[in-house]
């Protein structure tokens, strides 16, 4: 092997690698924001008396968890013009985000509510509180609170999805980081750096979680 | 679409299929020496193991085609894109699969293995005979959802240019202009390979849970 590592150009394109980094982060953080709504607002549909509904969420939950993230942003990416709505690819990119993580959150907080014991929820109407109360004291912080860790891997692994956001040059490190190679033609430097930036991103949003978890999430109390 | 693109992306299929079925073979014999060496006591060694299994589940599957794919050519190999390709998703395997079938040595009760070493079975006969075969078992959901995670994460070679199906739809659509219809047809590919093997998987899961109640 004669090739000499050279890291210079990475060093270099340190400023737009990191400026990348904290585009992947909000990226992550938006598409998690937009999954948890649909992940809940699926989980509510889910088991809805209309049938129509149902069959939907399962139908939805399926096709996303069935096919791959980068399909469904190339679908996502032209369909949205036809349908008349015009965005930036980093929108769109946070919208691919939000719609793949929303069905894996729909299976897991399902997975959640589903362990609520039904006479808690009985006796939570028996007392006079309102439907939406109930949902939300009652069954649906529990719910959340049971299923937090899965969630949170999920989340993780939907953050170092955001990689494949680049396939629509949507604003993140990995397109940053294909721009550096092609001006720089040192690859394995700049992906093997950039590598390593991912490893330190998971960490940090996984500290995110876990931060978010022990303030809010599992202060609640048990049952 | 005519029939000729329709084949053109059946042949982006097979060798979809192909990618999916290597790595997973290539995957599962890397993946049981990381598991069992994970699991070996030594605790080096399980240390090690411990960090390539955090290194690859902590940086996104693309990037590490990528690292792979460019260290390959650093050292001057000249080898086929394919073959890089399914050596990064190897890797890639070998490290989560190790992972899932650590958690699964792991469960399998500690009074098996000291039977076992009170019958004086050696470390080779007690894993293969007692600890593997339960192992396996407990396994089997979650190492169907890696597979259809797999196939699913195939579909980032076409970032280095291997021609499989997300990548033979990309050119399609390119040629004809219609991407809705093209990808379309593209997702439905993957849901027929993925969807019966997410099926099956949960419906075994649901068997084992209701098993062990």
């Amino acid at each position: 092997m004669n090739y000499k590592l050279d890291f210079a150009p990475v060093i270099d394109a340190l400023p737009a690698l990191l400026l990348g980094c904290l585009g992947t982060l909000w990226l992550a953080l938006a598409g998690m924001a937009l999954a948890i709504v649909i992940g809940i607002g699926g989980v509510v549909l889910r088991d809805s008396r209309i049938k129509l509904f149902r069959w939907l969420v399962i139908g939805f939950v399926e096709l996303i968890r069935n096919t791959p993230f980068l399909v469904q942003i190339y679908f996502i990416f032209f369909a949205l013009p036809l349908a008349g709505v015009r965005l930036d690819p980093t929108p769109t990119a946070i919208i691919a985000l939000g719609v793949n993580g929303g069905a894996y959150a729909i299976e897991i907080i399902r997975g959640g509510v589903q362990s609520i014991n039904k006479g808690q929820v009985e006796a939570g109407l028996a007392l006079g509180l309102h439907k939406l109360s109930v949902f939300r004291f009652i069954v649906l912080k529990p719910a959340l609170r049971a299923v937090f860790p899965s969630l949170a891997s999920q989340f993780v692994l939907l953050t170092l999805t955001t990689s494949i956001a680049s396939a629509v040059s949507a604003y993140e490190l990995t397109s940053v980081a294909k721009r550096v190679e092609s001006d720089s033609f040192r690859s394995f430097e700049v992906y093997g750096v950039v590598t390593l930036m991912y490893l330190v991103m998971s960490w940090i949003v996984m500290n995110i979680l876990n931060f978010i978890s022990s303030r809010y999430i599992s202060t609640y109390p048990v049952k | 679409m005519g029939k000729g693109e329709f084949l053109f992306l059946l042949q982006g299929l097979k060798w979809t299929v192909v990618l999916a079925i290597v790595s997973f073979l290539c995957g599962t014999i890397t993946g049981l020496a990381i598991a069992l060496l994970r699991t070996s006591g030594y605790p080096a060694v399980e240390r090690t193991t411990a960090g390539y299994i955090a290194l690859f589940q902590g940086t996104p599957l693309l990037m590490q085609l990528f690292v792979v794919y460019y260290a390959l050519a650093l050292y001057g190999l000249k080898i086929d894109a394919w073959i890089a390709v399914a050596i990064g998703f190897t890797l890639h395997a070998s490290a989560y699969l190790g992972e899932i079938w650590r958690g699964s040595i792991e469960a399998v009760p500690r009074g098996q293995v000291e039977a076992a070493k009170a019958l004086s079975l050696n470390y080779f006969w007690r894993t293969k005979d007692v600890v593997l075969p339960q192992a396996f078992r407990i396994s089997l959901p979650a190492t169907i959802g890696f597979l259809v995670q797999l196939i699913k994460g195939t579909s980032l070679a076409a970032f280095v240019g291997f021609t499989e199906l997300t990548r033979a739809g990309t050119m399609v659509s390119n040629q004809i202009f219609k991407p809705l219809l093209v990808f379309g047809i593209v997702g439905l590919m993957y849901f027929a390979l993925c969807w019966p093997l997410s099926f099956f998987g949960s419906r075994l899961e649901s068997k084992f849970a209701a098993a062990t109640r």
